[in-house]
């Protein structure tokens, strides 16, 4: 049963959500015009970006960037912009390049 | 302190997902707020005011939290944690909770400044052990921008727009909360900036380390409410404590420390005229507006410097 | 063993929060109630509870910080009156929402303006579709009974709604009375310990309490607030059985007072009902068949039992010491003409008193003339006036 179909009996009582962080469930990333593109060659792993992304969506492991979550990204370009590197470069989604639906 | 590298091992207590707007600082300050609680050590059990926080990361059924996380009203966001801190310390003592937990409230600067002014007065009085964080954009966001008495001088809002007979925009200053909280006598009073997140990072583990109330104000910018580019949130947050709009400090048991003084300050002009809500601040005519401006930002941050010398 | 002392409503409501002993209080100062958090706040000072006191800056932060308790996963309470409650409003319908086991002793005074800090019910009754469960007292011996009772019926697996219960302000609250008091350990026995199913402070299972709906599901939530009073009656009757047990008091959903054959019967609230019972025994010596229901359970409202129990009756009073400014009467009238309105049986005759507002006095007299009035009404058929101010100076 999708959460649309659920009725008042099958949920807990007062509005309770169980499940923490399930808003990964809502992709947010068909908001974007632009998409972050990461040039991990001129990457230092400095996680600039990761600290300041308001959407969680640069992904890390062990202390390295591995990559963004398309899903969840809206494209402000914040990352872009503070970046020392200039290791992301923002760029028109298009039907041909566009991430929607795709996810690393 | 952690390295960035280590505080980007921790998991994100605030998930993606959620509906703020792409470069909207709030999501930026709480995410570094909740990477400053190191969890080898504490839990955190947090509460938020209503407001765009609040209603953008909690639309039924999703949560972007988490963390244990209520919301009951927009002015009381203070007084409802302060009601969780006080719980956690009945059942603590009674033995049914064994874990170190800390306690931390949200809320815009609507729900701080304004209407939640009181049940934060009263919480920070009373002496809980939590940490309030006004993230701070100056404005009722949320609601489609309007004044509060965080609205700089200035500033054009949907309740204090500039018109032709009115062109300053609002013309009250800033209420200064954070030097009301130092008032307060709390032990620790601080204000940040997502743009240093170190400072700010070690603010909020400075701040959860007192045994007592804490406030931090963080700048928040709405690139919606400011108006401008949504990749320039950080660098607009980064100039406001340039121009020392936005100075970063604190307060540790009344003595006042400046942790950043530019090397060069810039005028707050460079900070004014990269928002569209300062836009009628640069028409002919208004030139007294942009000094009077000016020299309310330089009256505060001396008023700053010798509080410091003061010791 | 259980003691009979002589007290005041606010001295017993007092100790029946003592004995509870809950985990948090917040509270704040207003007349008539502020006594009960004094005498519990020296409770604390003292050490005769566990209690964690919060002495918030306002009624408004006292409901808000018994919310995050309760939310939190503890037994929390607060007491106030009047313009507290009313400053409170908009949380007490978020308590009710939010489906937290809150229970407030309310000492009922006016609302304001005119300022007045006498009783009447219009505080408790401006909070009667908030969603709370609303149990009203005649005496201290019932103030104290029921909120003892309010905890296990609040607490209910089946239920999770806060619970007001309420005695009228000077009148009960600071008027001495007898009681017979409940052991410590009997109390705590039948209140059990509080186990809140989801709380915030269960850190390993996080929960987010208070999120936001859109029109896609707020009508679904609210719908189960509607849900859990429906099993609200059958849940005070049993908790009345087993507390029967322990103090050998009977409680039902109302006080059925010589109602059996009565050809004319007086609905009335609180006190009152203690003058109405003298002047039901003394008519009743003349022969005249009259009778009283007194509420106790108000909301949800058992309208089933109520019309029930007044259909033999050819007329019937209501007495509300509250107005509801409709043009129709009182809160308590318009809540029974509806319940009346499909009873099985000729048309029961129904007529509103409103009086006591704002403290001022009712007496055996007028409640006389109330029975008068009504035994006309049952011979003519006629109702000359539907809603009269019982009283006021013209």
């Amino acid at each position: 049963m999708s959460a649309a179909e659920k009725g008042w009996k099958d949920v807990p009582k007062g509005g309770l959500i169980l499940d923490a962080g399930n808003a990964m469930e809502y992709e947010t990333g068909d908001w974007r015009t632009y998409k972050p593109v990461w040039d991990e060659e001129k990457c230092i792993h400095c996680m600039i970006c990761w600290v300041f992304c308001p959407d969680s969506s640069i992904k890390v492991e062990d202390g390295k960037m591995v990559g963004i979550d398309y899903k969840h990204c809206k494209g402000c370009g914040i990352c872009s912009f503070e970046c020392p590197r200039k290791a992301i470069e923002m760029v028109l989604e298009t039907e041909e390049n566009g991430e929607a639906g795709a996810c690393e | 302190m952690a390295t960035l590298k280590e505080l980007s091992m921790r998991e994100d207590l605030l998930c993606g997902g959620h509906r703020a707007c792409a470069g909207c600082a709030a999501p930026i300050a709480i995410r570094q707020a909740l990477m400053a609680v190191d969890p080898e050590s504490s839990d955190v059990v947090v509460g938020c005011a209503t407001g765009c926080l609040e209603v953008t990361t909690t639309i039924y059924p999703y949560t972007a939290w988490r963390v244990p996380f209520i919301h009951s009203a927009f002015e009381n966001s203070a007084a409802t944690v302060s009601g969780v801190e006080t719980a956690y310390r009945a059942l603590k003592k009674k033995g049914k909770i064994d874990r170190d937990i800390k306690f931390m409230a949200f809320g815009g600067d609507g729900g701080t400044y304004d209407i939640g002014l009181q049940s934060l007065s009263g919480a920070m009085e009373r002496g809980h052990n939590m940490l309030y964080i006004c993230y701070d954009n100056q404005a009722y966001m949320n609601t489609g921008i309007q004044r509060s008495s965080a609205t700089p001088k200035g500033a054009s809002t949907t309740t204090s727009p500039a018109g032709s007979a009115i062109p300053a925009g609002k013309k009250q200053i800033r209420k200064d909360l954070t030097q009301i909280m130092v008032a307060h006598g709390i032990p620790y009073a601080a204000q940040a900036s997502p743009s240093n997140w170190r400072d700010f990072t070690r603010k909020v583990e400075k701040a959860l380390e007192v045994d007592g109330p804490a406030f931090i104000n963080v700048l928040s910018p709405c690139r919606l409410g400011w108006r401008y580019a949504p990749e320039e949130t950080i660098e607009l947050a980064r100039l406001a404590v340039n121009t020392c709009a936005w100075p970063l400090y604190e307060v540790e048991n009344g003595v006042v420390k400046i942790n950043y003084k530019p090397k060069d300050k810039l005028p707050v002009a460079e900070w004014l005229k990269k928002q569209g809500r300062f836009r009628h601040l640069f028409k002919p005519g208004n030139e007294a507006l942009l000094e009077e401006i000016q020299e309310d930002i330089d009256r505060n941050w001396n008023k700053l410097l010798a509080l410091e010398a003061m010791g | 063993m259980s003691r009979r002392v002589a007290i005041t409503g606010n001295e017993a409501a007092a100790e029946a929060m003592r004995q509870i002993n809950p985990d948090v209080v917040a509270a704040y100062p207003i007349t008539p109630a502020t006594e009960i958090v004094q005498i519990f706040a020296d409770f604390v000072a003292n050490g005769d509870v566990d209690t964690e006191f919060v002495a918030v800056e306002s009624e408004h932060s006292a409901m808000s910080a018994t919310i995050g308790a309760s939310a939190a996963g503890a037994r929390a309470m607060t007491a106030t009156a009047s313009q507290g409650l009313a400053l409170m409003w908009e949380m007490l319908y978020i308590a009710a929402g939010l489906r937290l086991p809150i229970v407030a002793p309310i000492v009922n005074r006016a609302l304001s303006a005119p300022i007045n800090i006498h009783c009447d019910h219009s505080d408790t009754m401006g909070a009667r579709d908030s969603g709370w469960i609303q149990i009203y007292s005649e005496d201290a011996q019932e103030a104290y009974d029921n909120i003892i009772q309010a905890v296990r019926i609040a607490e209910h697996p089946d239920i999770k709604l806060p619970c007001m219960v309420t005695m009228d302000g000077f009148i009960v609250s600071h008027g001495m009375g007898n009681a017979e008091l409940l052991d410590d350990d009997v109390v705590q026995k039948f209140i059990g310990e509080y186990k809140p199913e989801h709380y915030l402070l269960d850190v390993d299972n996080p929960i987010t309490v208070g999120a936001l709906d859109f029109s896609d599901w707020y009508f679904e939530h609210r719908r189960q607030l509607a849900d859990a009073h429906t099993r609200v009656k059958d849940v005070v009757l049993q908790i009345a059985k087993e507390f029967k047990e322990i103090s050998g008091r009977e409680y039902k959903l109302f006080d059925a007072y010589r109602l059996d054959d009565a050809e004319v019967a007086i609905v009335v609230i609180n006190s009152a009902a203690g003058t109405a019972k003298t002047v039901v025994d003394q008519l009743r010596e003349k022969g005249l068949k009259v009778g009283l229901l007194k509420i106790r359970l108000f909301r949800p409202f058992p309208y089933e039992e109520i019309s029930e129990a007044l259909a033999g009756v050819k007329a019937v009073a209501v007495l509300d010491r509250a107005d509801s400014l409709s043009l129709m009467g009182g809160p308590l009238y318009i809540d029974l003409r509806a319940a009346m309105y499909d009873a099985p049986g000729p048309r029961v005759k129904m007529v509103n008193y409103i009086y006591g507002l704002g403290g001022r006095d009712i007496n055996m007299e007028q409640i006389a003339g109330v029975y008068d009035d009504l035994f006309e009404i049952a011979k003519t058929g006629e109702i000359k006036q539907a809603v009269t101010y019982l009283g006021v100076r013209e």
